[in-house]
């Protein structure tokens, strides 16, 4: 009988990861993310040029075994640039999200626990930041703060909070609803505890599948940032400033648009179907 | 205090717009001790607003806007409804506890079963070490009938039937020897042969725990089982309060007289089951006169000018009906 018990438990404690992996488009989005991931991390030791050298001999090559995606006008190598760019790519995304998710959870942990004049005043200021277009407000921090990679982190990140602060907010509200937080404080808990102990475990499904999303959008948002010259500087490597460069050169290399843009469509379609495997796994509830 | 609870005029009430809104009027109750009393209404009553006042857990934006509830607590009178949110704090699992509708959803579905018995005692015993604890939580489950209890004890919510889900709930209440129980509709949620379970597991345990309990529910079946004394709400106010003998037997208002005819029963001649016509009137849609005129078949032009009076009908029988008193309520 014992045994029994114990084996019920097991879908509950089941690898989150393996039950993705056995859905097929879950499996396709956890191998794209994995592959940009391992391009990203491996960038210095698997790149065959230095980013910025260039190749005089060599301007606006066509793909080729010596250069894989081919080289742009000044002769660099367009593959090298590609997987330094997914390693800028992924850690503004990375931060970016941590920032909004962090003030996010905070923010929307206060309007749904506490309620009352907290929560109007936390929505109404939310409601402001969402009624600017993302980019648009992105692009306004940047020449505030002025152009670096820091502050391109700090714009997309300070974008995307209100989406958090939403999600927690509504998260938490039907969870403080339920029977076992009414428990919780008939047994006489301290809100401290309530909040962290059981209301934060059960709004955390949620809130992972809002920021894997949360983070496609980010380097979408970084990628338009940088095409329009307010994101990454060169001559550090960017998918969108390289993508702006290469509009001159269009027609005749057209490899210059076509890869940067596939590995940001990549990475993209990569963490927006994880989010939605994640999503139907950890809450089969929202499945639509 | 000769009695363990005493309410006197609570007031509930709830902005809407830029109107207050009342839902519970002018109130008193008298529990005593060891004694199981039952309110009894219809959905949106008041029942279950006034035993959450009592333990200052109404949910926003409601709010006590008058009365007072005596307690005869462990450390002497206690004044509920304007105790420090901290001195409540210490008082709620530890001298009221409460159980709810739902036990489905009543434990934390992430925790097990004793992560969740040991929160409740470590809250209020902070030198209680963490086999002690095992114990008190397996005494417990021992104590409602919980076949297996060292197996229950490290189960999820989930893999736990709602029978048992309610025991376990009675059990994390009874843990720190309550003085007062409040059960919220415990057997609403459950079928009809655990319900009758439960009831006598309450009964028992009401009997051996010196605890008094206030039995909240719509169903009178519960109430004939389980209660002493009943207070019948409508409305937000209570319309009639006796023993539960005089209740059933000396039934005096035409709003309890329909809620029995109301009740099913096996065997019955009656081939269509009594209804009352109507709902409930919502807060704020209250007329001056009585509120169940609307829907009485026994309403006087009286009715619906005056609102009649709580008067005494019989020795410990109340009744708030111009049928038996004329008196009218100030």
């Amino acid at each position: 009988m014992q045994a029994q018990v114990k084996q019920r438990a097991l879908p509950g404690n089941e690898s989150v990861l393996r039950l993705i992996w056995q859905e097929p488009l879950g499996r396709a989005g956890l191998l794209g993310v994995t592959l940009i991931v391992i391009l990203a991390v491996l960038a210095p030791l698997i790149s065959p040029f230095d980013v910025a050298k260039m190749h005089p001999k060599a301007k606006l090559a066509a793909p080729s075994f010596v250069y894989l995606f081919g080289t742009d006008h000044f002769g660099r190598d367009v593959f090298s640039r590609i997987i330094h760019g997914a390693r800028v790519s992924l850690v503004v995304g990375i931060v970016s999200v941590s920032i909004s998710a962090g003030f996010g959870y905070i923010f929307g942990m206060i309007a749904g626990f506490f309620e009352g004049k907290t929560e109007s005043v936390i929505l109404m200021i939310m409601d402001v930041i969402f009624a600017f277009p993302s980019i648009l407000l992105a692009l306004f921090i940047v020449s505030a703060l002025g152009t670096s990679i820091v502050n391109t982190m700090i714009a997309i990140g300070i974008v995307n909070i209100p989406v958090f602060t939403r999600t927690v907010r509504a998260s938490v509200k039907s969870v403080k609803s339920m029977d076992y937080i009414k428990n919780a404080r008939s047994v006489g808990l301290k809100p401290a505890v309530i909040l962290f102990k059981h209301i934060t475990p059960n709004v955390l499904a949620p809130f992972t599948v809002q920021a894997t999303l949360a983070l496609s959008g980010a380097v979408l948002t970084e990628a338009s940032m940088s095409f329009l010259g307010l994101g990454i500087q060169p001559p550090n490597p960017s998918w969108g400033s390289m993508l702006s460069d290469a509009r001159k050169y269009m027609e005749i290399a057209p490899w210059l648009v076509i890869f940067p843009a596939l590995f940001i469509i990549l990475t993209i379609l990569s963490f927006n179907v994880l989010g939605d495997a994640l999503r139907d796994v950890l809450d089969p509830k929202l499945k639509l | 205090m000769k009695n363990l609870l005493e309410i006197r005029g609570l007031q509930i009430r709830t902005p809407r717009g830029k109107d207050v809104i009342k839902l519970v009027d002018k109130v008193d109750l008298d529990v005593g001790k060891k004694q199981s009393f039952g309110i009894v209404g219809e959905s949106g009553c008041g029942k279950s607003i006034t035993a959450n006042a009592l333990m200052q857990l109404l949910p926003y934006p409601l709010e006590v806007s008058g009365g007072t509830a005596r307690f005869d607590g462990k450390n002497g009178e206690v004044e509920l409804l304007s105790l420090t949110a901290d001195r409540m704090r210490s008082l709620r699992g530890r001298e009221i506890a409460m159980i709810f509708q739902e036990p489905m959803t009543a434990l934390d579905p992430i925790f097990t079963v004793a992560f969740q018995m040991e929160e409740a005692i470590r809250f209020h015993n902070a030198s209680i070490n963490k086999k002690e604890m095992r114990e008190r939580a397996l005494e417990m489950l021992r104590r409602v009938n919980i076949p297996r209890p060292e197996q229950t004890l490290d189960s999820y919510p989930h893999q736990l039937s709602g029978g048992q889900l309610q025991r376990i709930m009675i059990a994390i209440a009874l843990m720190n020897n309550p003085k007062l129980l409040i059960a919220d509709e415990p057997t609403t949620a459950l079928d009809v042969t655990i319900q009758a379970q439960i009831l006598d597991l309450m009964n028992e345990l009401k009997e051996t725990a010196d605890t008094s309990i206030i039995m909240i529910t719509h169903d009178l079946g519960v109430i004939a089982e389980t209660c002493q004394h009943v207070a019948v709400f409508y409305a937000g106010q209570v319309v009639e309060e006796a023993d539960v003998g005089s209740i059933f037997h000396q039934t005096a208002h035409p709003y309890t007289i329909g809620l029995l005819r109301a009740v099913t029963s096996l065997g019955g001649e009656e081939k269509k089951l009594y209804t009352i016509p109507g709902i409930v009137p919502p807060g704020g849609l209250w007329g001056q006169g009585c509120r169940f005129a609307d829907r009485c078949v026994k309403r006087m032009d009286k009715c619906i000018k005056d609102m009649p009076a709580l008067a005494e009908v019989a020795p410990g029988h109340k009744c708030r009906c111009f049928l038996h008193s004329g008196e009218v309520e100030a």
